[in-house]
């Protein structure tokens, strides 16, 4: 196997050791630190069925940032449900047989990609033209649209112009899966595609793309109003109350 | 207008502007730090300690391992923007730091340089920074301007609550020594004389005697205000401003009249005259605690069988969200009612029964608007369904009133506006950015003026009343335009034996 390959796949097993690892442990923080209040922002749903439904609606359709602002709701949602697409239909790549339903969101995957980078550009240009956005950003903010975006750009190039070995690409990844190595093509837009994107995996669980285990977690939104029926304290307020109480 | 202020009112616009940026606008703002005899009490240090640093930095930690919302809300921040126009002190001020997320990232910025990777070891990347004095001092000025409404939490994608970051920003002021004077002071009173207003026993009782004695000049009937009256069935626990200041006097008069009408024996209590809980303000679990404990040995002591809350904002969500929590099980009062009970949720319920006699026109000097208290819109709720806390108090107004009209739909509800006082900054060294804060609330007063014919707003809450009755003036208004809610009902209510029902019983034969 050439050098190349040999460097990605070892960059591979470390980045999605890094983002599993990463993630996982800040998902057990999350679930790990109390809730000692109740603070749901109301109204609020007064049950659980009520609390899935809250949130699946804030998952799918970004319903508060819908009530915010609905230039900031639509570049966001055009990137979140491109990506979604896109990340779908690159299952491909990762099973064999491909699956029905991969093979069936195959195209609107591909032209959801184009949809993934006008949203981002959308984003970035908010971020650069609105006063009060730019003020809040930092260089990492503005560095993560540019590798989004470039992950898709390269992406949409070798999809729609410059094409690549994609039935080498898969050997690659399935190669990675089953621990039977295979060399990649050499191509110089699919390096830079795949060195972006292992990236992209090793700043996941250090950066604010938490905000996508987060939101699960978010008090505000996953807890049920129901402070008066059921008696709510956490474990460290309880051994507060058997202290002096 | 009575003095000229020291800094320019903002205009009121016909409709609403999200301002440029002004950097520094609201810098020179800050309220008074606390002296040493009112941080000791509550278990802080006098003055800022030699090492703050060092313990600011290591409480933050503790807060993180204490409140997932803290911890989570730290991490989740994506800057997307969509919390930067709707704070009412960012759209009064200008100030770029009173848009939430720049008021979270002072707080965040340290944070990630202590506690997260890339903050530690590449800080100019994501806008990491130490705890320096500078930093510090935009703490105290930046966390002293958020009210803890939660209206950026609203508009979040992950409900980020800019009034947690600001809860626990004061924390961490409080543990080093830099607490503020007003939220301080205040607690100290509670815990030695029984109320925020440090109004003593004696006083009370003078005061609430002068109001039995108006109501009856007023309606020919003996209506009692009891106090500390052991085996009384409800407990009411009323902000302390109720005992005197105006309007809300005229609601705790609305108050006795309801539960005198109703039959309803009830009693207030010295031991806990106050339902305000300052300790929320500051983020202090354990002075929020101690704070709502008094309900509970007053209601233990008095043996009654229910709660119930007077008009107060930030009082009825500690109230209706945590005093379960903090101070319960309260498995001694009668299951049958809500444990606490909102004063409007008994109106509106005797209401619906048909137990209260209201002559709506007595309130058609008025054209009413309803201001919905931040704290009982987005952190609390009344009656049995989400939504109960804006639907309740307005049928109560309606039903005391023949003119309603709401103010536009994106500044009520859960949109509501802060009056611009609330979170503990209801103090004068506060008194620019208070008056720059009411300008959301204004201009959409302004608007129902100029459409409707408005002449008063109705609020449910002591802050939003102070504040109202003295910012009111700085925008061409008048103090007295705003109301209690239970201050229309008192105006509307024919007492069984007064001179008013003999009146309506004249004018009906007739």
């Amino acid at each position: 196997m050439d050098a190349a390959s040999l460097a990605l796949t070892f960059l591979y097993y470390g980045a999605a050791l890094v983002l599993a690892l990463g993630l996982a442990l800040r998902i057990r923080r999350y679930a790990a630190v109390p809730a000692p209040l109740k603070i749901p922002t109301t109204p609020a749903p007064t049950n659980r069925t009520g609390v899935v439904l809250r949130m699946i609606r804030e998952l799918t359709l970004f319903e508060s940032l819908f009530k915010s602002n609905k230039w900031i709701w639509l570049f966001g949602w055009m990137f979140h449900f491109g990506l979604l697409l896109v990340l779908l239909r690159h299952l491909r790549y990762f099973t064999d047989p491909v699956w029905g339903w991969v093979a069936f969101l195959q195209p609107y995957g591909k032209y959801a990609s184009l949809m993934m980078v006008l949203g981002l550009l959308g984003l970035w240009f908010r971020r650069v033209m609105v006063d009060r956005v730019r003020y809040i950003s930092a260089l990492s903010d503005h560095l993560m649209l540019a590798l989004l975006i470039a992950i898709g750009v390269t992406g949409i190039a070798m999809s729609f112009a410059v094409g690549t070995d994609v039935v080498a690409v898969k050997a690659f990844f399935l190669g990675l899966m089953w621990f039977d190595w295979q060399p990649l093509p050499s191509d110089p837009l699919l390096y830079v595609h795949l060195v972006l994107v292992a990236l992209l995996m090793l700043i996941f669980p250090f950066s604010k793309l938490l905000h996508a285990p987060g939101v699960f977690f978010s008090p505000t939104r996953n807890q049920a109003d129901n402070p008066r029926e059921h008696r709510h304290v956490s474990a460290w307020a309880l051994k507060l109350e058997k202290g002096n109480g | 207008m009575a003095e000229q202020p020291a800094f320019d009112v903002p205009e009121l616009k016909p409709y609403p502007v999200i301002p440029k940026l002004v950097e520094d606008a609201m810098a020179h703002s800050q309220p008074f730090v606390a002296k040493p005899n009112f941080q000791g009490p509550l278990g802080f240090p006098g003055e800022l300690v030699d090492d703050w640093q060092d313990v600011a930095v290591k409480k933050m930690g503790e807060l993180t391992d204490r409140y997932r919302s803290l911890q989570v809300f730290l991490d989740s921040c994506v800057k997307c923007g969509a919390c930067t126009d709707k704070c009412h002190y960012y759209l009064g001020t200008t100030d770029p730091k009173n848009m939430p997320v720049a008021r979270q990232d002072l707080f965040r910025k340290v944070y990630r340089r202590h506690y997260t990777f890339a903050g530690k070891y590449l800080p100019w990347l994501v806008g990491a920074e130490d705890l320096t004095e500078e930093v510090l001092d935009d703490w105290y000025k930046y966390f002293h301007q958020c009210s803890q409404c939660r209206r950026c939490s609203v508009y979040c994608p992950y409900g980020i609550d800019t009034a947690e970051i600001s809860m626990a920003a004061r924390e961490v002021m409080d543990s080093i020594g830099k607490g503020q004077k007003y939220c301080n002071e205040i607690i100290g009173k509670v815990h030695t004389i029984g109320n925020n207003l440090g109004l003593p026993e004696p006083a009370l009782v003078d005061t609430l005697e002068g109001l039995a004695e108006e109501i009856e000049e007023d309606t020919g009937v003996a209506v009692q205000f009891p106090l500390d009256q052991k085996g009384a069935d409800i407990l009411l626990v009323t902000p302390s401003a109720d005992f005197f200041a105006e309007p809300h006097v005229d609601g705790l008069i609305g108050y006795a009249k309801v539960l005198h009408e109703a039959g309803l024996s009830w009693t207030l209590s010295s031991h806990a005259s106050e339902a305000a809980n300052f300790g929320m303000f500051i983020g202090s679990y354990e002075n929020m605690r101690k704070v709502a404990l008094r309900i509970r040995e007053a209601a233990l002591d008095l043996g009654v069988k229910r709660i119930v809350f007077g008009e107060c904002g930030h009082a009825w969500r500690v109230a209706y969200s945590f005093l379960n929590t903090l101070a319960g099980p309260f498995d001694f009062l009668d299951p049958n009612y809500p444990i606490p009970q909102h004063i409007c949720e008994v109106t509106h319920g005797l209401i619906q029964e048909g137990k209260l006699r209201l002559d709506k026109s007595q309130n058609d000097d008025m054209v009413l608007t309803y201001h919905d208290s931040c704290n009982v819109a987005r952190a609390s709720r009344m009656g049995d369904v989400p939504g109960g806390q804006f639907t309740i108090p307005r049928d109560v107004i309606r039903a005391s009133c023949n003119h309603f009209y709401d103010m536009p739909a994106d500044t009520v509800r859960e949109a509501t506006y802060c009056c611009g006082g609330g979170g503990g900054l209801l103090t004068d060294d506060l008194i620019e950015l208070r008056v720059k804060g009411a300008l959301p609330r204004m201009e959409a007063l302004k608007q129902v003026v100029d459409d409707h014919g408005v002449t008063h707003m109705a609020a449910i809450c002591a802050i939003c009343k102070s504040q109202f009755a003295k910012v009111l003036t700085y925008y061409g208004f008048q103090m007295d335009q705003i109301v209690s809610v239970h201050q229309l009902v008192s105006n509307a209510i024919i007492l069984t034996g007064s001179e008013q029902e003999k009146e309506a019983e004249l004018s009906e034969a007739a």
